[in-house]
């Protein structure tokens, strides 16, 4: 049964593509184009995520089945979830302690190292002193210096100094640091000058100019340069790898490493380690997601 | 590009006294240790040797170019650079090319392509390890003998002399791809839509626009993915550590894997100083380059 109205319908439909065939067409195949985009996005996030959902259902099962089930989509499903795995890691390890040292260690160094590194920023961007330039350039020439260009010898500096197996070892040589000075820097060039000028005429000091006036309207920079230098250091593992040989100081990378071959080898424990490892940097990244996103695409177009 | 500085008496003693700590510290622990490095590697420094203290000129150099490991080590970098660095830097550049477009859901797909970035990459290679187990039953291989019909044939990824590098070439980039992609997408959210406007009014197709607009604008983004992963390449150590100890026969050792082994489990500092001094040079070569590429494109301009 067809009512005449569809038929006039589809008579205008007809009509109209016939007039702009190539437009339909064209829309046509921009929505293939989507669907075909949105297909592959899945299949690719699907690949990215595997890993991290292999290793929080792992996390939740008995160990014989992590390994068993590892080959089929059983894999990615908790069959006999349990939080047996968790217990195991504290009561096998010190978790607590580790966990409290990585938190300690990298708290310290972003904390003090927003104030160093700001401080030196704003001499730079605002202050007249002499050799102001030349020391800029050094500093700048220093930011291409990575941590492993100056490991052996720091090693053999921290030997000396005594500071082997201590948190001072792990806070202390990172706190200052030249790429943070210079993210500093060019946020405070920029600002309008007005803004400090009226602070000085009022008779304010610099430092006061600097945390009463700057350091509000400076809130993006500190948290591009807070998030960076704590995702860069919640992952040390060289370093504390080097220095430190007693779990009283150890972080977590170094301590999971040494967990993966404590016998006897568990690998449903130590995904449980992982998880709790990386819970808290994930939490704070889905919080502060904008924030980690533009303060990585900051370095993009600073470095 | 230099503002003319507020200009005020005390300005010396307090620019002094507020950038003094970070001097300091970049003094102590960056600046001191990297001339360490240059001089211990010109001397027999070996921890709690009997041997007196001695000028030793270029022997150390001599050694490490003579020591079989380390010129692998070289050419394991030298090859994960070659590898890593173009295929990472397409793939995200697909990713990106992927997300920057108006379509609904682009911020949830861009969220779990960054994911991996905040992980610890100590625990990627944790979680890596048992991704790659040995027999049919391992991850990895369960999943390319599906893809591949039955025709591969189980293999002890980490233990195997060929297989090794990739394997760990594959979860460097699992873990560095959404780096790349924010900063390319961050740069081809810089580019004015008037360009492909005028691009789409010229009659140009797709490939041509990609070609012609977006690629020369996305230089500068690209040419600094590139500088950061190839320097990572030659950083490469935590994965090596963990998953394979630089075997199986040197198979996946690195500079730094075998500065830290010199210096630190067989205490011989100037050797590992030295091997250091070779890793400067390759980064400070690469950051050159870098420079002179986006140094003739500002030229050109």
């Amino acid at each position: 049964m067809k009512s005449p109205g569809v038929d006039q319908n589809a008579a205008v439909a007809a009509l109209a593509q016939q007039g702009h065939s190539s437009q339909v067409s064209h829309r046509r195949r921009q929505r293939l184009g989507m669907i075909g985009s949105y297909l592959l996005l899945t299949i690719l996030a699907l690949l990215f995520v595997a890993p991290i959902l292999f290793m929080i259902v792992g996390s939740l099962k008995p160990d014989e089945l992590v390994l068993s089930e590892a080959g089929s989509l059983k894999a990615f499903v908790p069959t006999q979830a349990s939080l047996q795995n968790y217990r195991d890691v504290f009561e096998r390890v010190e978790f607590g302690r580790f966990l409290f040292n990585s938190l300690f260690i990298t708290g310290m160094i972003v904390l003090a190292g927003l104030v160093v590194n700001s401080l030196a920023g704003y001499a730079f961007a605002r202050l007249h002193w002499p050799g102001r330039s030349i020391i800029l350039a050094v500093v700048i020439a220093l930011m291409i210096l990575p941590i492993e260009a100056i490991a052996v010898p720091l090693f053999f500096q921290v030997t000396l100094l005594g500071w082997r197996n201590t948190y001072i070892a792990q806070i202390v040589p990172f706190i200052a640091n030249a790429f943070s000075i210079y993210l500093f820097y060019t946020f405070f060039i920029d600002l309008p000058k007005e803004l400090e000028e009226a602070a000085r005429v009022d008779g304010a000091g610099t430092l006061r100019t600097f945390f009463e006036i700057i350091v509000p309207v400076s809130k993006p920079v500190f948290a591009t340069v807070a998030i960076l230098t704590f995702l860069t250091q919640w992952g040390y593992f060289l370093w504390p790898l080097m220095v430190t040989f007693d779990e009283q100081v150890r972080p977590l990378p170094v301590a999971i490493a040494t967990f993966q071959t404590l016998p006897p080898v568990q690998w449903g424990d130590i995904m449980s380690f992982g998880v709790m490892m990386v819970a808290p940097i994930l939490i704070v990244f889905l919080l502060f997601q904008r924030w980690f996103v533009e303060g990585v695409a900051t370095t993009g177009t600073k470095g | 590009m230099t503002q003319q500085p507020l200009k005020l008496k005390d300005d010396t003693r307090t620019a002094l006294g507020m950038a003094a700590p970070a001097l300091l510290g970049l003094l102590l622990f960056v600046a001191l240790p990297f001339t360490l490095a240059a001089v211990l590697s010109f001397t027999n420094l070996r921890l709690g040797s009997p041997l007196p203290l001695e000028f030793s000129g270029f022997e150390q150099y001599r050694r490490i170019w003579l020591d079989p490991s380390f010129r692998r080590a070289l050419l394991n970098n030298g090859i994960f650079a070659l590898v890593v660095v173009p295929v990472q830097t397409a793939i995200a550049l697909g990713l990106a090319l992927l997300l920057n477009r108006p379509l609904r859901g682009m911020a949830l797909f861009r969220t779990l392509f960054f994911m991996p970035v905040v992980f610890p990459m100590a625990l990627v290679a944790v979680i890596w390890t048992i991704i790659y187990a040995p027999g049919a039953n391992g991850m990895m291989n369960a999943f390319l003998e599906f893809f591949s019909f039955g025709l591969w044939e189980p293999k002890d990824f980490l233990h195997d002399p060929v297989l090794a590098l990739p394997a760990i070439m594959l979860l460097s980039m699992w873990q560095g791809v959404g780096f790349q992609m924010v900063i390319i997408l961050a740069g081809l959210q810089s580019v004015p839509m008037v360009l492909y406007e005028a691009a789409a009014i010229d009659g140009s197709n797709r490939w041509h626009q990609f070609r012609y607009v977006t690629l020369p604008l996305l230089r500068n983004s690209l040419i600094f993915v590139m500088l950061v992963t190839s320097i990572l390449a030659f950083r490469l150590f935590d994965q090596v550590q963990i998953m394979t100890q630089g075997g199986p026969l040197d198979a996946t050792t690195t500079v730094m894997y075998e500065a830290v082994k010199a210096a630190f489990t067989q205490q011989k500092m100037a050797k590992g100083a030295a091997m250091t001094v070779v890793f400067f040079l390759i980064v400070l070569a690469i950051t050159i380059l870098q420079r002179l590429l986006v140094k003739e494109e500002r030229a050109i301009e």
